[in-house]
């Protein structure tokens, strides 16, 4: 026992310490990997209101049985110097079937602008169904001085949406994306 | 056994006393004076945090704003949160174990004794930087200790600072952590097989596996923040298509077993403490293992609970709600446990058990708070109100600072070799119990009626708790300088035996007091583990 205790704590000390620094060093890296698991989670499940931000394609295929009311609600980030709205509140639809909305914005400095549009769907249920099939949110929106524009929205609300949704909720939120573009480098 | 101390001191040329100054201090690799370091610098940022948590209680003393801007009000807040978090609670149980663990299993030191001095002095810098954001441009950090990026990402130049000293933290703990794991399962005394090891060895090994698990992802989480603010990364900025929430789920992740961080080792030092003044073995030793392992592993998969109102599908607002409530029966079977210990013991008061039995009374009314938010549709109303104030400040201060002082008191006579005054110790007590009581019940109320936390000023209808609430706060806090005088009049008092309490079981207490600065150079046998567990 004695030969051991005298011989041991060195190498054992060392690997046992060696083993705890990796798993710190593993953990660390869960952390950054909790990110794309974190994306897959919300894809799959529509968490946070999760909606695709690149073009889907869709048949239209109607439901005539039933309809559904889209709700739209814009907000401007607290910095974004824009107006944005929809042109209209709500409209009723008909799943499986393509509709078009409008959303207006203007800038309101002197300046040119880039804009980016962050969608976001309500109830979770829903965001899976529905599916659009072009949007100004795709892409970044840029803006001259004073520029006003009409910038489209072309959907389609999948037939398989739950029974239970009777209403969808479509919000976006503008940013001003200097602070992503002054940084992106390239 | 003191005469196995006093031989191998004369056995071993390389056994020297402490170096003199403040080289000794500097350069230490003495678990115990390493121990003591981490003991009052835990102490210092104790009133530090202190200070700030009067701030706030004076500004909402009344309702309206009185001395401070609402800035410096969000400042004190995370400030307060973060100090005490990182600076007084870990680190006081770091230090309690430093200078406990290795007499406890009967080792002659820690295992890695230079890291242990890294572990420890990089904890002043990194509260010296933390600190020194209060004088910068833009003010302390003021979005919350939770550094929720919509919120922290506004800091102004304290930003890239707050970030380094949460850094520096980290390495500090996992450091500490990894000695102690090292320590206690390489350097046990022969006779000391696992499910001997005290409870307090116990928890803080499992502490320390926590320890590594998450600290490591709170870094992540922070340097996150560093690049989305510097380098262009968007993590949690929604218009380069990130997501704030992600935040709240990965620094919830670490969040929910720094809370365990914070009690498991609490749960070590009370157990120790009511089997001596009960005069019986604790019992249910090896359940209290088992229940600490499962809160451990229960730790890692309830923290959404906190973010119940950001939106999730009814399956996960169930799963997390249940498997907080599910934590509920091991740390159930630790406050039956401490019962069962007391129950027909020859029970005596002296202040370490009047603090470990107010911290079972306590810590018990702070778990059946927490287990009311836990239910997730009641959450939607007590979120962000000042019943989660009441709710974790229960379970932090009459938890673990009380436990804190338990242990201190109970150890002192050990580390000074002399019994601290007694009635001293009782008015402290006595002092900190009332008072504690008097800040944190009336949040509740509060917190029932709707007062939202982190805010400088409130709706008058508030008023009258409130006032209780401060004058609580005033109280607890000035109260707490009584332990300061304790610990300056420690050696006043008679001469402690090796034994100090009447019926202490454990290695620590075959030792001399004050405890030599060198202990078990031979491994305790035979004879010595059977008269310390007897």
């Amino acid at each position: 026992m004695n030969d051991n205790a005298e011989k041991r704590p060195d190498n054992a000390n060392r690997s046992l310490t060696g083993k705890l620094l990796l798993l710190a060093a593993v953990m660390f890296g869960f952390g950054y990997l909790l990110v794309p698991l974190y994306d897959v989670f919300c894809e799959i499940t529509g968490f946070g209101g999760r909606t695709n931000t690149v073009a889907e394609s869709s048949r239209e295929n109607p439901d005539f049985s039933r309809s559904v009311r889209i709700e739209f609600v814009t907000t401007v980030n607290e910095y974004a110097p824009w107006e944005f709205a929809a042109d209209r509140d709500s409209m009723e639809v008909t799943p499986g079937k393509m509709y078009y909305a409008t959303f207006t914005a203007r800038n309101l400095t002197e300046g040119k602008k880039v804009a980016q549009a962050v969608p976001s769907v309500a109830p979770i249920s829903a965001s899976g169904h529905f599916k659009k099939i072009e949007c100004f949110c795709f892409t970044n929106q840029e803006f001259q001085a004073n520029e006003e524009r009409a910038m489209p929205l072309q959907f389609i609300v999948d037939p398989d949406l739950p029974e239970f949704v009777d209403t969808i909720t479509l919000q976006y939120t503008f940013y001003d994306t200097v602070r992503v573009s002054a940084n992106d480098g390239s | 056994m003191t005469t196995a101390v006093a031989e191998a001191q004369d056995a071993h040329d390389e056994h020297h006393g402490p170096e003199k100054g403040i080289r000794r201090w500097l350069f230490t690799t003495n678990h115990k004076d390493i121990g003591t370091l981490y003991l009052i610098f835990s102490l210092i940022m104790f009133f530090i945090g202190g200070a700030m948590a009067l701030v706030i209680r004076s500004e909402l003393m009344q309702p309206g704003l009185q001395f401070v801007h609402p800035e410096f009000f969000n400042s004190m807040t995370t400030m307060h949160a973060l100090i005490m978090v990182f600076g007084a609670v870990m680190p006081a149980f770091v230090g309690l174990a430093n200078w406990m663990i290795p007499m406890m299993i009967g080792a002659p030191d820690m295992a890695l004794p230079r890291m242990n001095n890294w572990s420890f002095w990089i904890l002043p810098v990194a509260f010296g930087i933390l600190l020194s954001t209060l004088f910068m441009d833009g003010g302390a950090p003021a979005g919350g200790w939770t550094m929720y990026p919509p919120l922290i990402l506004q800091t102004g130049d304290a930003f890239p600072f707050l970030i380094f000293s949460v850094h520096l933290m980290g390495i500090s703990s996992i450091m500490g952590a990894i000695n102690i794991i090292v320590t206690i399962l390489n350097m046990r005394a022969p006779d000391m097989w696992l499910l001997r090891m005290p409870i307090f060895v116990w928890c803080w090994l499992i502490t320390a596996y926590l320890l590594i698990a998450v600290m490591p992802v709170l870094a992540g989480a922070v340097t996150m923040l560093l690049t989305d603010q510097f380098f262009g990364t968007s993590f949690f900025l929604a218009a380069g298509g990130g997501d704030p929430v992600m935040f709240q789920h990965i620094f919830w992740f670490f969040g929910h077993p720094e809370v365990y961080i914070m009690i498991l080792p609490a749960f070590g030092v009370v157990s120790e403490i009511i089997p001596t003044f009960s005069r019986k073995p604790l019992f249910g030793h090896d359940s209290m293992v088992y229940a600490a392992s499962s809160i451990a592993f229960l730790s890692f998969i309830v923290w959404a609970h906190h973010m119940f109102t950001v939106g999730m599908p009814l399956s996960g607002q169930m799963f997390f709600m249940f498997a907080t409530m599910l934590i509920a029966v091991p740390t159930g079977v630790k406050v039956f446990n401490w019962v069962a210990t007391m129950w027909r013991g020859a029970m005596t008061f002296e202040t370490p058990m009047l603090f470990a039995l107010a911290f079972v009374f306590l810590f018990t009314i702070g778990g059946f708070s927490g287990l009311m938010l836990a239910i997730a549709p009641a959450d939607i109303q007590y979120h962000d109100t000042y019943f989660v104030v009441a709710h974790f400040h229960y379970v932090l201060v009459p938890g673990s600072i009380f436990a804190l002082m338990a242990g201190a008191y109970y150890w002192l006579p050990k580390w000074t070799g002399y019994m601290y005054n007694e009635s001293l110790g009782k008015l402290h007590f006595w002092l900190s119990t009332i008072f504690v009581n008097l800040t944190f019940f009336p949040m509740h109320f509060l917190g029932l009626a709707g007062m939202p936390r982190r805010i400088p000023d409130y709706s008058t209808q508030f008023a009258d708790f409130n006032m209780v609430a401060s004058i609580g706060a005033l109280g607890f806090g000035f109260s707490q300088l009584i332990f300061v005088w304790v610990l300056l009049t420690a050696k006043k008092g008679a001469k402690a035996t090796d034994r100090v309490w009447e019926a202490p079981r454990g290695l620590e207490w075959t030792v001399p007091s004050p405890a030599p600065y060198h202990t078990f150079d031979t491994p305790p046998k035979g004879r010595v583990m059977q008269e310390a567990f007897e």
